[in-house]
């Protein structure tokens, strides 16, 4: 079951804001109900559903009314109308005692600015949200000290946060949220203030966190590539509403409108794009077979190289056609000429990395999933990618 | 065609003779709280041989402030204490620490009250504006005739004079604190009360400070005034200097108020130092 389901979900600010509702519902746009009644639309009637475990990233650029969104969900932001179930139930219905137990216990928060208390020490800002809920002294202590350890901050417990780095105080926002175990983290911008280097890190931290603790996470950023680069589904939020919902590799794909399809054509796709979204199909040969047969094979195919597997297709070597033609004259066999040393990847490695290896390599790039030989790259293939053509037609190039 | 003049006067009288026949006995309760408490301070510090007196205030400089301030202590008071002034200056701090205490008391929850609620703050600003452009010799006449001569009218009125300024930058300390620094609050479920307590004023701290020492710096503006209604202290000396143009005398006594001003002046604010520091 969904942990969180959001319907219909909108939020108008400004006065009496019910009465855009119906406008809304007669297909006004935005625009045109802000022009006639000075009502802003924020949020606009947005629905999706998010499974336990999963990091769904609401993207959008500023404006869109992602961060507004985020906000509903928590009710930092009064919702106009819709409903936010989490586990089943109504967050919108709550009364405000019953909505600080769901935010004290399910629902954590991570900001764009960090939003740490400067007069409270890391450990002391790590241990609030237990702190407010009136755990022990010594408990939330202990509770706080591991969370900032997971975090990899031990030992600057009594720092003040002004001490510490962008990327350490967003650590510390990051422990805070974790010190009193929500099942839910909404994480607002957490990385846009960081500077490039830094956010890559994080971003990989997270996904490594996450391989541990399992939580929901809903991520919000205008970035496409950390959109891309973290998100298990992606939201695409336009103008209040969701233009697109899908995994990273269908928004590129399968653009579902013009919007999404200009959105994304500016993606780099170097750090989007893996090994095994280029590489193509590896011609191999078994070692029982003779250099006649290898020679045949690659004049047949029109390449100079064969890759040598076992039967489980597990990578031995590889064999070219100059050393099979002088096998041939020699009467040795493919065993004697194969050449293990064989320039390989993992199919998970983004096109950004490949360049060196595809670039100082003699032979196509071999891509090993486990010692099994999956596909090759060659370097016509990678440059197509880059060059835009879709993934796609760059696999059947 | 005549327009008849509005009666303000009227009834501003009208209102004093019922508050003072109606709430007689709740004037007589506050009358005597304020006067034994500036009373008993001020036979408190008279008590303490003065250069013994002098010695702890310069240390209570040095433990609040730096070596600077505390050496201004030493002399100031040393040189008070060789005019003659001592007793009434004494008087005068009394007088002062509780209209003080009292606009404190009362300004900060006044101004916590601002903040959080549109409402409250847009009717109390204009009453604040009107307690500060008001001539303080206007608040003298009620007073009086509620506590009648003494000391009391005069904290009275010092207070109504000085606590705006608490009030205000109270209101503006907590209305400051950024506002996703509140929403985290929020974010993990504070009550209102955490949030004020472990939040915005823990932040506005140096601002409501900076309002204090507003505070304490107005009601010592208010003891020549304070005088004229028979309040005791070295504002009495200056006033009787004025009367009788004893231009020394009115200096000397005005020097004692000055030297009490720039200790109360730096220790509140070297006060909100060591809180920032801390």
């Amino acid at each position: 079951m969904a942990i969180i389901e959001v319907k219909a979900l909108t939020k108008v600010f400004g006065n009496d804001p019910k009465r855009a509702l119906s406008l809304l519902d007669k297909g006004w746009t935005k625009e045109r109900i802000a022009k006639e009644t000075k009502l802003t639309v924020g949020v606009n009637r947005v629905s999706f559903a998010i499974e336990p475990g999963e990091i769904f990233v609401i993207m959008g650029l500023s404006g869109s009314g992602k961060s507004t969104l985020v906000r509903l969900l928590n009710r930092l932001i009064e919702p106009t109308s819709g409903q936010v179930l989490i586990n089943g139930r109504d967050i919108v219905r709550l009364s405000s005692e019953e909505l600080r137990q769901v935010r004290r216990s399910t629902i954590s928060m991570i900001f764009q600015k960090f939003a740490l208390f400067p007069h409270r020490s890391v450990l002391e800002n790590v241990e609030y949200g237990l702190e407010i809920q009136g755990v022990s002294k010594a408990e939330r202590r202990e509770k706080a000290k591991q969370t900032l350890e997971l975090v990899g901050l031990a030992g600057l417990e009594n720092s003040s946060p002004d001490e510490l780095s962008g990327g350490m105080q967003q650590r510390v926002g990051l422990a805070r949220g974790l010190a009193n175990d929500p099942d839910i983290l909404l994480m607002d911008e957490a990385f846009s203030a960081l500077d490039p280097l830094i956010r890559k890190d994080m971003q990989d931290e997270l996904l490594e966190l996450q391989a541990t603790m399992k939580k929901t996470i809903i991520f919000i950023t205008h970035d496409l590539d950390e959109a891309l680069r973290i998100g298990d589904r992606i939201a695409l939020m336009k103008d209040g509403a969701v233009v697109q919902i899908g995994t990273p590799e269908e928004i590129l794909t399968h653009p579902a409108n013009a919007y999404v399809e200009r959105f994304v054509e500016d993606v780099d796709l170097s750090k989007v794009l893996t090994a095994s979204n280029v590489m193509i199909r590896a011609e191999t040969i078994t070692l029982d077979r003779g250099p006649r047969v290898a020679l045949q094979l690659m004049s047949d195919r029109g390449i100079s190289n064969l890759y040598v597997v076992d039967k489980a297709r597990k990578l031995l070597g590889v064999v070219t056609a100059e050393d099979s033609a002088a096998a041939i004259k020699s009467g040795q066999g493919l065993a004697d000429i194969i050449v293990r040393e064989t320039p390989t990847v993992a199919p998970d490695v983004l096109l950004g990395e490949l360049f060196d290896v595809v670039s100082s390599a003699k032979i196509p790039v071999a891509v090993l999933d486990k010692d099994r030989l999956v596909g090759i790259i060659i370097r016509g293939s990678v440059l197509a990618a880059l060059s835009g053509t879709s993934s796609a037609k760059a696999g059947e190039a | 065609m005549d327009i008849p003049k509005i009666p303000i006067a009227t009834w501003i009288e009208a209102l004093e003779s019922w508050m003072d026949t109606n709430a007689g006995p709740l004037f007589d309760g506050i009358k005597l709280v304020i006067g034994s408490t500036v009373n008993g301070l001020a036979d408190g510090f008279n008590f303490v041989p003065p250069l013994l007196l002098i010695l702890i205030f310069t240390a209570i400089s040095y433990l609040i402030g730096k070596y600077k301030i505390a050496i201004f202590t030493l002399l100031g008071l040393l040189l008070v204490l060789n005019l003659g002034y001592w007793e009434h200056t004494m008087e005068t701090l009394a007088l002062v620490l509780t209209a003080s205490f009292i606009a404190i008391v009362l300004g900060v929850p006044t101004g916590i009250l601002c903040a959080r609620n549109n409402g409250v703050q847009k009717i109390v600003t204009p009453i604040l504006d009107f307690m500060q452009t008001m001539p303080a010799f206007v608040y003298l006449l009620p007073t009086l005739a509620f506590f009648s001569l003494g000391v009391v009218p005069g904290v009275i009125a010092s207070v109504i004079f000085a606590i705006p300024p608490t009030i205000r930058l109270t209101n503006l300390g907590i209305r400051q604190v950024p506002k996703d620094l509140v929403e985290a609050a929020d974010a993990f479920g504070s009550t209102p009360m955490q949030k004020l307590i472990k939040l915005q004023l823990p932040i506005a701290v140096p601002t409501i400070m900076a309002g204090v020492n507003q505070t304490i710096m107005l009601s010592l503006s208010m003891v020549v005034i304070a005088s004229m209604i028979g309040a005791q202290g070295v504002g009495a000396d200056v006033y009787r200097a004025v009367t009788q143009t004893k231009t020394g005398i009115g200096f000397e006594a005005g020097l004692a108020v000055v030297v009490l001003a720039i200790i109360l002046d730096r220790l509140t604010q070297s006060l909100v130092k060591t809180k920032k520091k801390g």
